[in-house]
């Protein structure tokens, strides 16, 4: 494999008129020529290292074989690229997609802190989608640190070495008689320095440090990882100049807007585009092929109108008159739906995980508790609705795509078009949200196909209706659970059913419930102390395209787990809050891959010895809620209260108390959360905190809110009219974040805090209305609370 | 279709446009300026992600036709404060407002027009003035730290 194939960045310089840079965001101005200044330093100067699980390499002109590497000798998988150049620039290639967690920032704070860098010099490069060179780019689970934290101060403890060691020779003395600080290496004895950039000649030579060299820092010689540290964004994003999907112009470019097929597995029976035509501006009209159902990643087919301009794309997308044959799933109905979950869940199922012997230990408890619950599709309703230009000619195709996961999209559009993948490349742009949805790459595909029929560059723009009605929604859920307790009231048995169609159902046909491997987003995983305990999977079919969104199955394990653990303590005269210690029982550490389970848990990709399920950090984080939050404090009045609810989830361990203020007219407010967090070693910790705060606004929506109904097949809802989210009145005046301090394995920040809020805001709204609401959203199931007294709404 | 001649000023620059007069500002701005900082978020005056000055005033630029704009002057995000520096942008800056950003220039344009008629917003101003964008990231008790922030550093 050549390096030209094998790193992109050392394509042609300057030969792509992008009227705006995507390749480059530094971090204070946008240098002009970047993939020149690449190109210089691979070739004649500069340092170049590239940090994967099998340890540093420097990639130079020296050492060629680093960047031809043959991937058939083992797996070379860098993950962190760093770029010094004779100035003394430091650029870090960022291979994760940056949607508002702040892994632009993140990232280049630990390299930069292990290099001892000077952090006015750095500036962070967004990678193009290039796997094996990065790995896997996929930009969800809440893996951009949990996988990467070692990798990524591997290779800024490397060049801190490497320059240590270049200076030493340099001034011929011990390299323990020199020090790397802030941009510059100091000879201690006699106080001399030299810049980084200086001595990039000799450290491009001299032999690479053993990996038994490297030093990590300790926590106390950080300067940046652990603290605050400001975006690197944050003036593109308040000035307008950040790029996004829809920034990125080609000269020649079209706009194109599609009508898809309103029911899944619909295909296009007749289209008149005679007023379409006319509408000016319009070009070309276009038929998509419907793709074999289930579909996966790819397009849904229809009818596309190619313009000048996105107005006209969108008038003369709205002038088609098509009939559709709708297919299969036309019938899809979700009020019926609903009826078809609840009845799946009060019939067995198959064992998801199995402890004792919960039928009997049921028959012989002193109480038996139990209540159903039901959450709608959810939509990710992402700010910015998903968006791709593509230019594909002469066999080849480039993108530039707001994408969680750019290998997909590259992998999926060179199948789709039949290309070879090396043919394909993904530039990045900035994503105006992503919640999952931007990991799956179909709206890619359509702009290349399109891109290709057209023969010029092409930006498929989907509008907010395209966004809601077509996306990858979340699972429609029921859950049934059912508790025993003994006459001292505690829980001996724990009977869960749980029904909701797959997400390896838009992957695989005849897939008729949830993945074993589902329920471990939190329900099969639970961390409570019981006896006899049954978790089961029941029948769902699917009738449109199920997707991740921020937290999956989290979202409703966290609502049902998280209330009904509220509902026991409650028919139990427990404090909540108590009652959920309880059953944590003692602290202990649990391998899931021996406790029951039909399949061993994935444990989110990790190992169960580097993440068991550890009760203690469970309990912490629900006692550090319990004490700042007040809990123990006086008595709210009536249209005020407090829920409680933890989960893990991600590897994370969250728990919330939400104090809500129910309006007479049952308008939910929240005044206040208070959240604990333990997520390991956290380098972020503002990011970490603007997390939470988001992770409980999207509970908000989820709860309160959001609903995606189906009738006749099609999506009910249109716009953010009918799709109702969060908005400031209803708002949280004040999130206390609370962090556990903890130099631990990192786990995951990005979803673990929405399905702990899910069950707090749920708690808090019984708590103070006397309503237990187990239909979601709440909308208005709570208008004139005040008339009404301990009504069990969905109660069966 | 007939079509428009129709003169108007964005960012102090003077602008002509000839085309759509249905079209709305939004795509002036976008595909014709190049003025990326205004966003698509709904295209019907829900999320605010769109939110420009006319003659002073925050208006949804996804909803407001060309053909009403003769004469009228309009600021986009752009041209909030010639080096980006509005007591806004900083207080956005120094609470770390934005995660995704995207609908951040049209809360920031609204929020510059609360300021502008109200220099002591209260928490219900605040929401009275915001309640038409949306943040999905949920930034919002930032955006009021931030708008308050402002209000006092602007004293």
């Amino acid at each position: 494999m050549s390096a030209r194939k094998n790193l992109p960045w050392l394509s042609t310089p300057g030969s792509t008129p992008v009227s705006t840079a995507v390749s480059s965001a530094p971090i204070d101005m946008a240098p002009p020529n970047e993939r020149r200044d690449f190109l210089k330093l691979a070739g004649m100067g500069g340092l170049l290292v590239a940090a994967s699980a099998l340890g540093v390499r420097r990639l130079d002109a020296t050492t060629r074989g680093g960047m031809e590497h043959d991937t058939n000798a083992e797996p070379w998988e860098p993950h962190a690229y760093v770029q010094l150049s004779d100035d003394g620039t430091v650029s870090i290639y960022c291979h994760r997609s940056e949607m508002g967690q702040g892994i632009r920032t993140t990232m280049p704070m630990i390299i930069a802190d292990e290099m001892e860098a000077d952090w006015t010099r750095c500036r962070v490069v967004q990678a193009l989608g290039d796997e094996p060179k990065y790995g896997s780019q996929n930009t969800d689970g809440s893996t951009s640190i949990r996988d990467f934290l070692p990798k990524y101060r591997a290779a800024g403890a490397t060049v801190r070495a490497l320059l240590e060691d270049a200076a030493a020779k340099e001034w011929s003395v011990p390299s323990a008689e020199v020090k790397a600080q802030n941009g510059t290496v100091v000879h201690t004895p006699t106080g001399r320095s030299k810049a980084f950039g200086a001595l990039v000649p000799t450290a491009r030579t001299i032999p690479m440090p053993a990996a038994n060299r490297l030093r990590i820092k300790s926590p106390a010689e950080r300067r940046w990882e652990g603290k605050r540290m400001p975006g690197i964004d944050l003036v593109p994003m308040t000035t307008g100049t950040a790029v996004y999907g829809a920034d990125v112009v080609l000269p020649g470019m079209k706009v194109a807007v599609i009508a898809r097929p309103p029911v899944w597995g619909g295909t296009v029976a007749t289209v008149d585009d005679t007023l379409a035509k006319q509408v000016p501006g319009v070009e070309r009209i276009v038929r998509i092929p419907a793709s074999p159902m289930p579909g996966g990643f790819l397009p849904l087919g229809g009818v596309a109108v190619i313009a000048k301009n996105t107005w006209a794309a969108m008038k003369g997308r709205d002038a088609l008159r098509i009939i559709w044959t709708h297919g299969a799933n036309a019938s899809y109905d979700s009020k019926a739906y609903k009826d078809t979950l609840r009845a799946s869940v009060r019939k067995p199922g198959q064992a998801g995980r199995t402890n004792g012997n919960v039928q009997q230990a049921l028959a012989g408890a002193a109480r038996r508790v139990s209540a159903e619950y039901y959450m709608p599709h959810l939509s990710h309703a992402q700010m910015e609705p998903v968006v791709a230009l593509a230019n594909v000619s002469n066999g080849k195709a480039e993108i530039w795509s707001p994408v969680q996961s750019p290998m997909d999209a590259r992998k999926t559009v060179a199948e789709y078009l039949k290309l070879d993948v090396a043919n394909v490349k993904v530039n990045v742009t900035l994503l105006g949200g992503g919640f999952g949805r931007k990991s799956k790459p179909d709206f890619v595909c359509e702009a290349a196909f399109l891109s290709r029929e057209a023969g010029a560059p092409v930006r498929v723009q989907w509008t907010r209706e395209d966004d809601l009605q077509h996306s990858y929604l979340h699972s429609a859920a029921a859950h049934r659970l059912e508790a025993g307790l003994d006459a001292n009231g505690k829980v001996v048995a724990w009977h869960h059913r749980s029904a909701y169609p797959a997400i390896s159902a838009t992957f695989a046909p005849k897939v008729t419930g949830a993945e074993p491997d589902e329920l471990t987003n939190g329900a099969s995983d639970i961390p409570f102390a019981i006896p006899n305990l049954q978790v089961e999977i029941c029948p769902a079919t699917a009738h449109t395209r199920i997707g991740w969104y921020r937290s999956v199955n989290a979202i409703h394990h966290g609502f049902a787990i998280g209330s009904f653990v509220d509902e026991l303590a409650r028919t139990s005269g427990r404090d909540s809050a108590s009652f959920l210690l309880e059953l944590l029982g003692p602290d202990r550490q649990v391998d899931l891959s021996t406790a029951g389970l039909v399949k061993p848990a994935s444990n989110y990709g990790a190992t169960w010895a580097d993440h068991p399920l550890d009760t203690a950090r469970a309990r912490r984080v629900v006692e550090t809620v319990i004490e700042k939050s007040g809990w123990r404090g006086p008595a709210l009045p009536r249209g005020r209260g407090r829920g409680i609810a933890m989960h893990r989830s991600f590897l994370s361990y969250v728990a919330m108390v939400v104090e809500v203020e129910v309006l007479p007219d049952g308008t939910v407010l929240v005044p206040k959360a208070t959240v604990a967090v333990d997520a390991g070693f956290i380098a972020n910790p503002d990011r970490a905190r603007s997390q939470m705060e988001g992770a409980l606004i999207m509970a908000m929506s989820n709860v309160l809110s959001s609903e995606v109904t189906f009738a006749n097949g099609r999506v009910v809802q249109s716009n953010y009219r009918d799709y109702g989210v969060a908005r400031m009145r209803a708002a949280p005046r004040l999130v206390d974040v609370h962090l556990v301090e903890s130099e631990g394995l990192p786990g995951g920040i990005g979803e673990p805090g929405v399905p702990p809020a899910c069950g707090a805001i749920a708690n808090a709204i019984f708590a103070a209305t006397g309503i237990r609401v187990r239909d979601l959203p709440v909308g208005r199931q709570l208008a004139g609370w005040q008339t009404r007294t301990n009504v069990g709404v969905g109660s069966p | 279709m007939s079509s428009a001649s129709i003169s108007l000023t964005v960012n102090g620059a003077t602008r002509r446009f000839d085309g759509d007069p249905s079209m709305p500002l939004l795509w002036f701005l976008r595909d014709e300026l190049a003025l990326h900082g205004t966003k698509y978020g709904c295209g019907i005056s829900q999320c605010g992600a769109c939110t420009v000055h006319v003659n002073g005033a925050p208006v949804r630029a996804c909803q407001r036709r060309m053909q009403t704009l003769e004469g009228a002057s309009v600021t986009t995000i752009e041209g909030l404060h010639p080096d980006g520096a509005h007591p806004l942008q900083q207080a956005w800056r120094d609470i770390d407002v934005p995660q995704c950003g995207f609908c951040q220039s049209g809360q920031i344009m609204q929020a510059a027009t609360l300021l502008a008629r109200n220099p002591n917003p209260t928490d219900a101003d605040i929401d009275a003035a915001m309640n038409g964008h949306i943040c999905r990231c949920g930034t919002y008790p930032r955006i009021r730290a931030a708008i308050k922030a402002a209000a006092e550093q602007s004293k």
